[in-house]
């Protein structure tokens, strides 16, 4: 299959089918919204107005470009390839989930859409999109599981104070999932005035493309970035993936550079020998979730499991249809790393950089250790840091086992 | 756009094993009345409780039966389809244990059509062939697949129709003329009308927008209409089957199995004034 691509940036086709996986698989009470939204969202993207506004708030809302930093205590320490972290974490609201956010909320308001829903699993997303409903005016609904309101109590409250509801969910498993299926469900049944702002390459066409779009804004500063700082492009590139957006978004401008070695980096939990993981092109097989064919945690009956990552924003059964295909298209590497190694690399990098990242781009950081020594000096590493880490200071206290007024 | 000329559907499929379906809405018609479809989750609250009232509906007065597969995440349904779903994965109740609970009903009724009623994934797991194969073994006439629309369906549709089973199509509110041809291209046995915007046991529909929906339907297939979400009294069953061809119960009705209130009483009186409503 491989040998018979010219261009692996090519998809999705117009039923948003990336190779087998994506799709459209909803009720059809939501089709003719998914429709409506896929034909604004063709039309956006052919109005230059629409890329200026969004360039315009990026620029001077978000604070983009993000820095393309070069990582000089880590690189040292490592001993290997030269690695630099493209700093999502610096923009406003701390993480690379606004990028996205801005462009579905400008693309609601031309929809005339009032009412704004949105999941969310650590509250990184919910509180970007809070942000922009704020920004707009416009009225936002928060769905979130009960589970990730009681460990993301921080998250919640910004949310609240952006004037959002968070409405808690309790069904199924009360995370991340089940919050995406209430959404779902409110959607059904608010079908005129609402838009469904989705936080990453998932659910059905058009979301994993428009989303890619929105965050390839990544990738293509860190191209323009990179060439400006080393004349040349990089070879290699590592992003988390939970649903996978700030990997989509770096890897997709640079897929067709046959000379880049890419690599994903999956939560691995406890193992991926144990049932506590969220590893699901690493450990799951293809199945059809929340509105596309994908690699899911699935029983053998195909019923959905339970995702487990030290990192909430990673706790996600599933993963975007563009990384299902390019992990079968052999594309991108798919990897996982534990909630151990996440810790040993968050505190690193912590420590080396004066950089808190958040636990999902620890993640990388960690994948970036095991690779970088191995690798000779002048290796280009370009590392996805794709949050900061205060919103898991909590998380990291009780993992180490210390009292947050105590000594570490 | 809605025109007189506009190409009337007709059911493709109508092997001797799938005729069960229109025989029995040809036997309604003949009587003069619409039909009660009831909806009961398989192994809620657990795989012998649910056998039982899964084989008593037909005696109670279920014209035709929709068996419900559990899947962990019911997108489209509201709370009580949800928890039956719960309580019937958590007491074990696996896509085989479903066939099975289906065929053993068949050992006792040959006539009253079953549909299963599900979601995509534990299908496509199962693998769509044997799952056509296997559905049709077990006795089913039909299969609703809630995340299926006509953009997805093809890779269904052909399994299914060549072992006999239809795939009946669901159409909303939100599907307008536009999109009619492509949901009735995959239609077979009836049309399933979904009557509001929402989810299921949720909100209750007006009897004169669901009898416009209908006409309009009717404007373009030959196929029955059944419509259901949000019916909960023997009167709006009445109503919604006069709207269309069969009034679906399936919240109420799963809602009584979780309270343990005798189910297929209900059943009866739901019956009772299906049978009351003359068309």
């Amino acid at each position: 299959m491989t040998k018979a691509l010219n261009t692996f940036r090519a998809g999705a086709d117009e039923n948003g089918h990336f190779g087998i996986f994506g799709g459209r698989y909803v009720a059809e009470t939501l089709m003719p919204l998914i429709l409506e939204v896929d034909e604004a969202y063709q039309a956006a993207r052919a109005d230059p107005a629409f890329q200026a506004e969004l360039d315009g708030y990026l620029k001077h809302y978000v604070g983009r470009p993000s820095p393309l930093y070069f990582a000089r205590r880590l690189t040292e320490h490592l001993g290997g390839a030269k690695i630099y972290f493209k700093r999502e974490d610096l923009n406003h609201t701390g993480a690379h989930k606004v990028n996205s956010c801005m462009g579905q909320i400008l693309l609601a308001r031309r929809m005339g859409k009032t009412r704004i829903i949105a999941e969310t699993g650590a509250g990184q997303h919910g509180v970007a999109t809070a942000t922009v409903c704020a920004l707009f005016g416009l009225k936002c609904v928060i769905y979130m599981g009960q589970t990730d309101i009681e460990r993301q109590a921080p998250n919640v409250f910004r949310m609240k104070l952006l004037g959002a509801e968070v409405k808690s969910v309790t069904s199924g498993s009360a995370t991340l999932k089940d919050a995406m299926n209430d959404a779902m469900r409110d959607w059904v049944a608010n079908v005129d005035d609402t838009y469904y702002l989705i936080g990453t390459v998932a659910g059905p066409h058009p979301y994993p493309t428009m989303v890619r779009d929105f965050q390839s804004v990544i990738g293509d500063e860190t191209r323009a970035q990179i060439l400006e700082q080393e004349g040349r492009l990089p070879d290699s590139l590592v992003a988390c993936i939970g649903g996978g957006s700030n990997a989509m978004g770096m890897f997709h401008p640079f897929l067709d550079d046959p000379t880049i070695r890419i690599v994903g980096v999956e939560a691995a939990g406890d193992g991926i020998d144990t049932p506590r993981h969220a590893a699901s092109m690493t450990g799951g097989r293809p199945g059809v979730l929340h509105g596309n064919r994908t690699y899911l945690l699935q029983t053998e009956d195909g019923q959905i499991t339970e995702a487990h990552s030290i990192s909430a924003g990673l706790d996600y059964p599933g993963v975007g249809p563009e990384h299902a295909w390019l992990k079968d298209t052999g594309r991108v590497e798919y990897v996982p790393i534990t909630d151990a190694e996440a810790m040993t690399a968050f505190q690193e990098t912590t420590r080396l950089e004066g950089i808190i990242p958040a636990l999902e781009s620890a993640h990388a950081v960690a994948q970036a250790m095991k690779m970088a020594p191995d690798l000779p000096k002048d290796h280009l590493m370009v590392l996805s840091m794709s949050g900061r880490g205060d919103k898991d200071v909590n998380t990291v206290a009780r993992e180490l086992g210390v009292e947050m007024g105590g000594s570490l | 756009m809605e025109t007189a000329t506009a190409p009337r559907h007709r059911s493709a499929a109508t092997t001797p094993e799938t005729g069960r379906i229109q025989a029995r809405f040809a036997a309604l018609k003949a009587e003069g009345r619409g039909g009660l479809v009831t909806y009961v989750m398989a192994g809620d609250p657990d795989r012998e409780a649910s056998q039982a009232i899964l084989n008593g509906l037909p005696a109670a007065g279920a014209d035709i039966i929709e068996l419900g597969m559990p899947f962990s995440d019911p997108m489209a349904d509201g709370p009580t389809i949800q928890a039956a779903g719960q309580r019937a994965l958590k007491a074990g109740q696996t896509l085989r244990g479903t066939l099975e609970m289906l065929a053993r009903f068949r050992e006792t009724d040959t006539d009253t059509p079953v549909v299963l009623m599900g979601y995509y994934n534990p299908i496509h797991s199962w693998g769509v062939d044997r799952f056509a194969a296997d559905a049709a073994a077990a006795g089913a006439d039909g299969v609703i697949i809630v995340d299926l629309p006509p953009e997805e369906a093809p890779e269904l549709t052909g399994p299914l129709n060549a072992h006999g089973l239809h795939l009946i199509m669901l159409a909303a509110p939100t599907t307008d003329a536009a999109r009619m041809p492509a949901v009735l291209a995959h239609a077979g046995g009836f049309l399933y009308y979904v009557s509001i915007t929402g989810i299921t046991g949720t909100r209750s529909a007006d009897e004169t927008q669901v009898a416009e929906a209908v006409a309009r339907l009717r404007a373009r297939t030959d196929l029955p209409v059944a419509v259901g979400f949000g019916i909960r009294t023997p009167e709006q069953a009445a109503a919604m089957a006069r709207a269309g061809d069969a009034a679906v119960v399936g919240s109420a009705l799963v809602d009584r199995i979780a309270k343990g209130e005798d189910a297929l009483a209900y059943v009866a009186a739901l019956a009772e004034g299906v049978r009351t409503a003359r068309a």
